[in-house]
């Protein structure tokens, strides 16, 4: 008499596999629907909404170059904002993958008094509410005249990043065995030569993985953004500038073209790196 | 050049040898006369320059913590009991106190309502966004063809800029053109479209019992895990591929369904994880600020604190009742803190 064993079973065999498929759903088809909607002319979208499969006559890319063109030409500029992305994030990468490298080094390998309240507070940090920070980094800015500059916005990037970032790379270099730098000290190597020579090299992905993270974090920032560029229309991120047009009641298939333009990026760096991305953040998590 | 090289040469030994008196020598604070101290110093000099190189490693990192997060929350601390407005910042180093800050922002009508609206929205949020995540990971547990294709596609959510998100959701829920509502309208028939982001209440009509649904809420809370529900998901399923095979193993052979082997075998071993996802979750979904922004503004009964803050410094220039606001919004976060921290150091024992 298995008969519950079998029952229960089946039905969550079933269970499972619908289950699945309303997640992939869901998680796919937005994405989808945002890709097939900005290749279409407007009216065609506003006549049938339900009919979301474009035949393959009347796809065009014109949302892309009403949404890329610059502001002279008719457009919404877009096109400029990348700039801006592109130097937030990179400067956020460079500075944040090499002030945790260093601090994530010195959290796994070494000794020294104080290091439990720093790991503890830098975890505090990670959770503290970024409208809060803004606050006071909003009025001292303002009065010192840096509001609408990216190196301001890259400064703040790199405290609100620093943290996870150091946890994403405790999490690697602890697979790291410790042997080889014990040798290499053997050998003469000081710490700086442990470090360059031994270290580095062997968390190299795991520095490409978080430098990703980071990267994708910057890139889809949007609250400072709005807090301290918005004045500064030259300054405007991509996450922004696209906000701000959703304002100004733009055309949906504008939208979505501006809003593709923006996820690319991000959905293809995330591909490329999914499992490292994954270990990193997910590596202190097996043992409960 | 060989100047240089020179001057390099002696930057490095300065520094070495700066690191070796750290090191050897006294330390800083070590009075003279404590012959055994001493001997404990010079014996572990290793440890020592362990200790220096440590604290010299993370202190890039713990200074711009100090200067950009932990310096200015003191300073909001203050600057909630000064009367400062963004016009005139010039009283921003005027020392005259007050709780006028705290009389307007408790006093306000609208407290009560946003204090439900955000416990609503960030409970909510959570219990919803771990509960998918723990369906999932269930789900994707055992090994078929694809699990890490789909395992990539269930992270997309977690992974886009919630700019491209928002825009998403409000073009698929629009009123006029939506898919949903026209779906609603044309395939299920609907009376009218629902307005899923502007609409506080919506009659709902089930059974012949009429209800008021808060849909513009509910549709935030919706989003927010969606959103969220992939890093849940991650973690646990983590959790789970950690988990010993032989002790459900036990558990069958002894005649336990696969219900029961979930709730008295697998559910206790992911207790940990899962309480900890949903305190980092209820943390992170009280100060949420984007995503309620981004899709109604805040309006129709969505205001949320994180929102109200933002208003508070923005439309009404009132720099102090952001920061009374913004203080106390962390009180109940360092609240949350505290109890995980406890909770985490207790269950670190109990794991030694």
């Amino acid at each position: 008499m298995a008969s519950r064993e079998v029952v229960e079973t089946r039905v969550i065999g079933v269970a499972r596999i619908l289950w699945l498929a309303f997640v992939l759903v869901v998680c796919v088809v937005p994405l989808l629907y945002m890709l097939l909607l900005s290749v279409r002319p407007l009216q065609t979208v506003l006549s049938d909404p339900l009919d979301v499969i474009p035949s393959l006559d009347e796809l065009n890319l014109a949302a892309y170059e009403k949404v890329i063109a610059s502001p002279d030409d008719g457009g919404y500029g877009l096109l400029s904002f990348f700039g801006n992305s592109l130097q937030l994030a990179i400067g956020t990468v460079v500075l944040t993958v090499a002030f945790s490298v260093l601090g994530a080094y010195a959290a796994t390998r070494l000794r020294f008094p104080g290091k439990n309240v720093i790991n503890t507070s830098f975890f505090a940090v990670y959770m503290f509410p970024g409208i809060v920070m803004a606050i006071p980094l909003f009025v001292l800015f303002s009065r010192m005249g840096l509001r609408g500059e990216l190196f301001a916005l890259v400064i703040i990037y790199l405290a609100s990043t620093v943290p996870v970032s150091v946890y994403m790379l405790r999490n690697y270099f602890r697979s790291i065995p410790r042997g080889l730098e014990d040798a290499a000290m053997v050998d003469g190597c000081n710490r700086t030569q442990v470090i360059t020579r031994i270290v580095l090299p062997l968390a190299m992905p795991s520095i490409a993985a978080t430098s990703l993270y980071v990267f994708m974090i910057a890139w889809n920032e949007y609250l400072f953004a709005l807090l301290f560029l918005l004045e500064r229309r030259d300054n405007w991120t991509v996450s922004l500038g696209l906000a701000q047009l959703d304002d100004i009641s733009v055309s949906a298939t504008v939208l979505m073209a501006g809003s593709v333009l923006l996820t690319l990026p991000v959905v293809v760096l995330f591909f490329a790196a999914e499992r490292l991305l994954v270990e990193g953040l997910t590596a202190g998590a097996e043992k409960g | 050049m060989g100047r240089q090289e020179a001057q390099a040469r002696d930057a490095a030994g300065t520094g070495d040898s700066g690191a070796a008196d750290a090191a050897h020598g006294a330390p800083p604070g070590q009075r003279p006369g404590e012959p055994r101290k001493r001997r404990r110093w010079s014996a572990t000099t290793l440890r020592a320059r362990e200790a220096v190189a440590g604290l010299t490693l993370v202190s890039p990192t713990l200074l711009i913590v100090l200067l950009v997060v932990v310096l200015p929350f003191i300073w909001t601390v203050v600057m909630s009991f000064q009367r400062l407005r963004l016009i005139d910042l010039q009283n921003v180093f005027d020392i005259t106190l007050t709780l006028q800050n705290f009389r307007t922002v408790l006093g306000s009508p609208d407290l009560w309502e946003m204090t439900r609206t955000t416990l609503i929205y960030s409970i909510g949020g959570t219990l919803l966004s771990v509960g998918a995540g723990l369906l999932t990971a269930l789900a994707l547990r055992q090994r078929f063809p694809g699990r890490m294709i789909v395992r990539a596609f269930v992270l997309v959510p977690y992974v886009i800029p919630v700019v491209s998100a928002a825009l998403v959701w409000r073009t698929l829920l629009n009123p006029q053109f939506g898919p949903v509502n026209v779906f609603g309208t044309d395939v299920l028939g609907w009376d009218e479209p629902i307005g899923f982001l502007s609409e506080r209440y919506h009659r709902v009509e089930l059974l012949g019992v009429g209800m008021d649904v808060p849909i513009a809420l509910l549709t935030v809370i919706v989003f927010e895990a969606w959103k969220t529900f992939p890093l849940a998901f991650l973690f646990i399923l983590a959790r789970l591929q950690g988990l010993p095979r032989d002790l459900e193993e036990a558990a069958r052979v002894d005649g336990a369904t696969p219900l029961q082997r979930f709730r008295y075998v697998v559910l206790p071993q992911l207790s940990g994880v899962i309480a900890l996802l949903v305190l980092l979750r209820f943390i992170w979904t009280f100060q949420n600020f984007n995503d309620v922004y981004l899709l109604t503004g805040g309006s129709a009964g969505t205001e949320v604190v994180a929102v109200q803050v933002y208003n508070y410094l923005i439309s009404r220039n009132d720099v102090g009742g952001a920061a009374a606001l913004g203080l106390l919004m962390s009180i109940v976060l360092v609240t949350a803190f505290a109890f995980y921290y406890r909770y985490g150091v207790l269950k670190q024992e109990a794991e030694v």
